[in-house]
């Protein structure tokens, strides 16, 4: 019959295996936090204690001679939320209507035109702050509407988003099969799909619903992003993946959109 | 027959089940995105595909399989019914249920964020409270683990814990513990943020909390696999176990050493220091000690057998070895993509070799050849010897199990192997459309193609699996007898106090975790301005 030994018997289990897990750590300790930092080229460190420091992952002290680069353009300053501008009130909307009618001229009456302007019914509330942000503080350049935001507020930004957002889209059929660049992108020009983010596929915060908008628009934004003449995106990554763009792919994915309701 | 075979019947069979479905979605998903299928148009039926095919094989199938087997090993081993067959219907329909509700967000596209999460990405709040679910309702298992065995020592004073026993307490309360992490992150990051209380997450501090759960999980899905090895491997083919201790001793070292060693998966992660990633990696590197010393017993436990059976010289004991039991074959299957896997992970634990083959398909193949090789073929073996006992009827399609194993061994290796090989031809994983029209990446298309062919044939052996589990489900009735495991070559007299109960071991994982953890935690908890927007993920479709 087999039986259990006591701990009191034969060798000791706790202290060996303890004794070994601990220096197991404490060897792996000196190693990983001490020795092997100190044999690291190019690392500066000021003594032991700024090596463990590095090795335990806080955040080095710049030592002046690193700056962080910052951009000689104006840059958006906003930050983004999906929750933003959710459920806005119905006073909201009625302030945003009354703030369009001066918008009317290039957008049109009930946010659709054939001006070549974009079309913001139905646009995302967030996507229409964010342009008209970027266009007070610089950050997107433009001699048109650069002036005519420079007297609204916060809160009538926010409203005309809500206004605009509210309105419905222009329905018109659905265009034919999406282009490649539309549904696959070029993964090895590093170039997403556009509809990952932009619809069809899928809608990130912050990218706007192109689907109505003038096929001339869109080329011209493509190719302002393009040659930086355009530049208040977030982590460049419209200008990235504009530059990988070939010609036909930005004239097939302005069609396309442009066709979509 | 154990009293609670219903139970067991009801976990293995809604594991099965799920693994079937799921196993359909990998094979379409390998064939969507190569060469041989023009690209769907969109990614996001690919990525939902992904979500339920890990969902269902990392959490359901595995779980349910080890919960199942765990409560067949409790009454067979410990010779009593089960404490707490009320508990262990609970915990079964609490996994039941949780798996609907997460894979139900998932089929709507509302939670297409893959089983492992990547916050900052966040799905509906359904998928990670179902998940949450599965987890909890596998706690209740881990809880019934320990009365089980507690009552049977209470019951007989100074007698040593039979051994499957042991190691399946062993392997839920690793479950137990590792389960944590994630359970961390679902309820204190992700859940807040998914239910609209939170707009940013920290997803540094969320990967590390992930990577708490992330390896320590695969070893609770080996359990299963390694009990079986041990407890059932040797009896089954006419042979004896070469050590009981050597067996305990690797439970144990799995418990300590299994647990704190996650942040490998983490080599490329800017908020970990590399001091830690070291530390983690001695702690990876020493895993192989407890799984060398299975590989030993269980080759001695073999050759003994061959030996019993007439064998005799250097190596002529492995002519003699009974191959045409499916528990044979399974088992020397299971060790060959063992060693092929394992020879892979040594790569992926390495500091600089991990770079040259991070996040490319060398990883989803090594993950593949480990967990769906060498550990799900062993639940076949194990659904096969058991089954029997569970349903009081006759599994005699030997020719098909034979059939079975080899086609899920052979389909495994044309599967993994050119991923293994893609991978360092620097194909990335997690992408659902490859151009391979690109002069790039044209060359790679015939081993992605292979790799295709490969699911295909996994999908046939999965298929006969469910039949041979239906065909016995059906045949005559049997008197099984009595299911006995493995007895050790040389039964011990004694067995030390450390190895007959948990107090040392238990300890000792903590207090591993808490010096592997403890600092990269507390440093991101503690740094300001860490939280990154959320990007919902199926709201604008």
């Amino acid at each position: 019959m087999m039986r259990e030994r006591p701990a009191s018997e034969g060798v000791g289990w706790v202290p060996v295996s303890i004794g070994m897990t601990a220096a197991i750590a404490v060897a792996s300790i000196i190693v990983g936090f001490g020795w092997l930092p100190l044999q690291q080229r190019g690392e500066e460190f000021r003594g032991v204690w700024d090596a463990i420091c590095s090795a335990a992952g806080l955040v080095q002290v710049s030592s002046g001679t690193e700056q962080v680069v910052q951009a000689d353009y104006p840059t958006t300053r906003i930050e983004l939320t999906p929750q933003m501008l959710r459920n806005p009130s119905a006073q909201s909307i009625g302030r945003g209507a009354t703030l369009a009618l001066r918008c009317t001229m290039c957008h049109g009456a009930r946010g659709l035109s054939k001006a070549d302007t974009p079309n913001l019914a139905g646009q995302y509330p967030i996507a229409i702050y964010k342009q008209l942000m970027d266009f007070k503080s610089g950050a997107r350049a433009s001699a048109v509407m650069g002036p005519l935001v420079s007297d609204l507020s916060d809160a009538d930004m926010r409203d005309l988003a809500a206004y605009y957002a509210y309105l419905p889209r222009e329905a018109q059929p659905a265009s034919g099969a999406p282009p490649q660049i539309v549904t696959s992108g070029a993964p090895v020009r590093g170039i997403a799909p556009c509809g990952s983010c932009h619809g069809a596929l899928e809608v990130k915060v912050g990218a706007a619903w192109l689907g109505g908008q003038p096929s001339d628009y869109l080329r011209a934004q493509l190719k302002a992003f393009s040659s930086g003449a355009r530049r208040n995106d977030i982590g460049e990554q419209m200008r990235n993946v504009a530059r990988a763009m070939t010609a036909e792919e930005i004239d097939a994915a302005s069609r396309f959109y442009a066709d979509r309701p | 027959m154990p009293s609670s075979r219903r139970l067991i019947l009801a976990h293995l069979w809604f594991a099965f089940v799920g693994f079937g479905a799921a196993l359909l979605l990998g094979e379409w998903q390998m064939y969507i995105r190569s060469p041989l299928h023009t690209w769907i148009s969109d990614p996001e039926w690919y990525y939902r595909s992904v979500t339920a095919h890990g969902t269902t094989m990392a959490y359901v199938l595995p779980t349910l399989v080890a919960m199942g087997f765990g409560y067949f090993v409790t009454e067979v081993a410990l010779k009593r019914p089960l404490i707490g067959l009320r508990w262990a219907w609970l915990g079964f329909a609490l996994v039941a249920l949780g798996t609907f509700v997460a894979i139900i967000p998932v089929a709507l596209g509302r939670a297409s964020v893959l089983y492992t999460f990547y916050p900052p990405l966040i799905g509906d709040p359904f998928y990670y409270i179902g998940v949450v679910l599965v987890v909890v309702g596998s706690w209740i298992w881990v809880a019934l683990m320990g009365v089980n065995m507690y009552a049977w020592k209470r019951q007989n004073p100074g007698a040593p814990v039979p051994f499957a026993m042991f190691a399946t307490v062993a392997g839920s309360f690793l479950w137990g513990w590792t389960a944590v992490g994630a359970a961390l992150e679902l309820l204190f990051q992700i859940i807040p943020v998914a239910l609209g209380l939170r707009s940013t997450i920290d997803a540094g501090l969320a990967r590390v909390f992930f990577s708490w759960t992330l390896h320590a999980i695969v070893y609770f899905w080996l359990m299963p696999t390694y009990i079986a090895y041990y407890t059932i491997v040797p009896r089954a083919i006419g042979g004896r176990l070469f050590s009981d201790a050597m067996g305990r001793l690797a439970f144990v070292l799995f418990l300590v050493v299994a647990m704190p060693i996650g942040i490998h998966h983490l080599f490329q992660d800017p908020q970990v220091g590399a001091g830690f990633k070291f530390l983690q990696s001695v702690f990876t590197a020493i895993v192989a000690v407890p799984t060398l010393l299975t590989v030993f017993t269980i080759c001695a436990s073999v050759e003994i057998a061959g030996r019993l059976r007439g064998g005799k010289g250097l190596l002529g004991w492995l002519a003699t070895l009974p191959w045409d039991n499916p528990i044979m074959l399974g088992t020397a299957f299971s060790f060959v993509m063992l060693g092929f896997g394992g020879a892979g992970g040594l790569i992926n634990m390495s500091y600089q070799l991990d770079s040259t083959i991070h996040n490319t398909q060398w990883v989803t193949g090594h993950f593949h050849l480990i967990f769906a090789g060498a550990i799900v073929i062993m639940y076949f073996v194990i659904a096969y010897d058991i089954w029997p006992h569970l349903t009081g009827r006759a599994l005699d399609s030997v020719r098909l199990m034979r059939a079975q194993l080899w086609t899920w061994f052979v389909g495994m290796i044309v599967l993994t192997f050119p991923w293994h090989y893609v991978g360092m031809l620097g194909m990335p994983r997690r992408m659902a459309f490859y151009d391979y029209s690109d002069p790039a990446i044209a060359a790679q298309a015939a081993w992605v193609t292979m790799s295709v062919i490969g699911g295909a044939i996994l999908v046939l052996s999965g298929a006969l699996f469910l039949i041979v589990l239906v065909r016995g489900q059906m045949a005559a009735r049997i008197e099984p007898g009595l299911y006995r495991f493995s007895v050790a070559l040389r039964e011990p007299r004694t067995v030390p106090a450390a190895l007959n109960g948990f107090g040392l071991w238990l300890g000792l994982m903590v207090a591993l975790t808490i010096v592997n953890y403890g600092f990269p935690i507390a440093h991101a908890l503690a740094t300001p301005g860490t939280g990154v927007p959320a990007v919902m993920v199926g709201v604008g479709r």
